[in-house]
């Protein structure tokens, strides 16, 4: 028996633009993809996935039989206490580590067999990341942090102002992360993670080190970008108050998805 | 949407030499200190193999300054300084040849100099045949080599004048027991050994070195314009069994090896020269290490982004690449002038730019290999590190 996320009912319906920001989610669970409602093809996409560390009595199932989906223009939050699996899940949807059983498709394409560089290429083309922590590089301006993903992507440079105009950055490019705030680091890493305009945008936890006003603010952000650009994003987090501001909310818990 | 433009080119990547050079810069302490030690070494190993040269330079600088295209020397001879006389029949030998344009004698010999200011010091001896200008001294700062033709005149170097306690022209000393004065000064004709060359005329010298008037170490010569060098050469060694004969620059490519590998002193300058390329690079390794480590998470997140293992190596290998060019421009400089400085001392130190050039590439490699460790610390990292920060 598979643990599936349910669909969520919208709680938004619009970004800033006003625009729809998505179909109705199928149910991963009733029929694939393909059947989906309107023919809209999962950007990622996980079924029977579990992840398991160690062996016999002491194995830790740390993700037990997913499945789950997100779709183009969704934002997906994906909650639950600590330990429950949100990140590794993160981690294995991310493709960063190799699910134990089960398979993981991004915008259709079966990972389970590719190599390790194939998957890599796979998250530099088709996924931004965005971490709890900011993970910016301190030597470099906002600008240049922006810049380094293009160039890693194959972008031209100049893209990098634009985004960090996007998301309200405009007049902090030659700022370092030290001289910005918890908020404006994070948005610095939004716009690195949108370099490109991947598929796929996976976010963990990206509020948890900031206040309420700012994580909230970033969080609104993130589904403005998703609904405006058309991406898939999934965010890990605690922060109940990030579900409000979700397409749909996934909780898990021992690994598994509640129904 | 932004198109694409295709794949950064291998070493065209201008994020990746950002990223190396402000890693480095970030922490200026740390980079001084990798500097430091790269300028360290390069000057140890600079200055180590430019002693090599100039000990080179001068072991055979006697040699390539002569005019002399062969040497006849005693069966046996190893280098120029030591060689035991032969009698006046060889040089009768030597000039009844075909093929065999000039000879002269000449004559190197160890012997005691009086200081005048008290004291003894050992000297080398040079006599040649003032008339034939085959040979004798060069680069004259003071005096006139005419001054030679004066009774008992001898020629130094001023490199040697503290040495030799001659503080002018004109002073007077003794060798073995001889008077000898000082009528010329040279500059920059140094010795391989401890005993400073002094030159006087054949005949004079002879005499000075206690020698019988039939007794001299060696005939030099010139080949007849358009003869065989090799073919006249090997009739000499025929028509002289008790001797060798070399040309020129083979005679000095065995003074050469002898003062350089068979005594060992070459030996212990080249070793010097490359505890300076190991002590450098495990500074360099060491440092480069330690950035790498405090940017792991960095790498980490490279990694978890998707970034080629390409981009991380060009990021490391950018580090070294950095370091060992800023590092090598002060380090060669600084050789350089103290290679200037040494023109006034007894040891020589010669930096020709084919070695500032190639000290570069040796630095370089250095600095390169020193970041193997890094690479591979970097190359460990699992990118899922940065989510369970």
């Amino acid at each position: 028996m598979s643990h599936s996320a349910a669909p969520y009912p919208r709680t938004k319906t619009a970004g800033a633009t006003g625009a729809p920001c998505m179909p109705d989610v199928p149910d991963p669970l009733h029929g694939s993809v393909a059947d989906a409602p309107d023919g809209i093809s999962p950007a990622l996409e996980a079924r029977g996935i579990s992840l398991i560390y160690g062996s016999g009595p002491t194995a830790v199932h740390a993700v037990n039989d997913v499945d789950i989906a997100v779709h183009p223009g969704e934002m997906l939050a994906l909650m639950g206490p600590s330990g429950s699996g949100k990140t590794t899940l993160l981690m294995v949807l991310g493709c960063l580590l190799r699910a134990s059983a089960g398979s993981v498709r991004v915008e259709g394409r079966d990972t389970s067999g590719l190599p390790k560089a194939e998957l890599s290429r796979l998250r530099l083309t088709r996924m931004g990341f965005i971490f709890q922590s900011y993970n910016l590089f301190p030597a470099l301006t906002a600008l240049e942090n922006v810049q380094l993903a293009l160039e890693l992507k194959g972008y031209d440079l100049k893209e990098g102002q634009k985004l960090l105009q996007r998301v309200g950055l405009g007049g902090r490019l030659g700022n370092y992360p030290r001289q910005l705030s918890g908020g404006e680091k994070q948005r610095v890493a939004i716009a690195r993670a949108l370099a490109g305009y991947p598929a796929i945008l996976l976010a963990d936890e990206p509020t948890a080190a900031l206040d309420s006003s700012n994580g909230r603010a970033v969080v609104r952000l993130l589904a403005d970008l998703s609904h405006d650009l058309g991406r898939a994003t999934i965010i890990v987090t605690h922060d109940p108050r990030i579900g409000d501001l979700s397409d749909r909310v996934v909780h898990m818990e021992d690994g598994r998805i509640l129904a | 949407m932004p198109e694409r433009r295709g794949q950064t080119p291998l070493w065209g990547s201008r994020m990746a030499w950002l990223l190396a050079w402000r890693n480095l810069a970030h922490d200026r302490s740390r980079f001084a200190v990798t500097l430091v030690g790269i300028i360290f070494a390069v000057v140890l190993i600079a200055m180590q193999l430019g002693l090599f040269l100039g000990f080179t330079d001068s072991a055979t600088v006697i040699i390539r300054h002569t005019q002399a295209d062969f040497w006849v020397v005693t069966r046996g001879t190893l280098n120029f300084e030591i060689a035991l006389p032969m009698s006046e029949r060889e040089l009768h030998i030597v000039r009844s040849l075909p093929g065999v344009d000039r000879a002269e004698r000449f004559l190197v010999q160890f012997v005691p100099w009086k200081k005048p200011t008290g004291g003894d010091e050992s000297i080398i001896l040079i006599g040649f045949d003032l008339n034939s200008g085959l040979a004798g001294p060069w680069n004259l700062r003071e005096g006139r080599l005419e001054d030679l033709r004066l009774p008992d005149a001898v020629i130094i170097d001023q490199v040697y004048q503290d040495k030799l306690g001659v503080d002018r022209l004109g002073t007077e000393t003794e060798i073995r027991g001889l008077r000898a004065r000082v009528v010329g000064i040279t500059q920059g004709i140094r010795s391989f050994t401890t005993s400073p060359w002094v030159f006087t005329p054949f005949r004079n010298a002879q005499r000075l070195a206690g020698l019988e008037p039939e007794e001299a170490n060696y005939v030099i010569g010139t080949f007849s314009p358009g003869a065989d060098q090799r073919q006249v050469r090997d009739a000499l060694a025929q028509a002289l069994p008790r001797s060798d004969v070399y040309l020129s620059e083979d005679f000095a490519a065995r003074t050469r090896d002898y003062w350089m590998f068979t005594t060992g002193a070459g030996a212990a300058v080249l070793v010097s020269a490359l505890l300076g390329l190991l002590v450098g690079a495990v500074i360099v390794a060491q440092v480069l290490y330690a950035t790498t480590v405090d940017h792991l998470t960095e790498f980490g997140t490279l990694s978890a982004m998707g970034a080629p293992r390409h981009f991380i190596y060009r990021v490391i290998l950018g580090q070294a690449a950095i370091s060992a060019t800023l590092g090598h421009l002060p380090g060669i400089g600084i050789s350089l002038l103290l290679a200037h400085l040494s023109q006034y001392s007894a040891a020589m130190v010669i930096i020709p730019w084919e070695l500032a050039i190639g000290l570069y590439g040796v630095t370089l490699g250095m600095c390169l290999l020193a970041s193997v460790v890094s690479i591979r610390k970097a190359m460990r990292i699992d990118p899922a590190m940065v989510f369970q920060k």
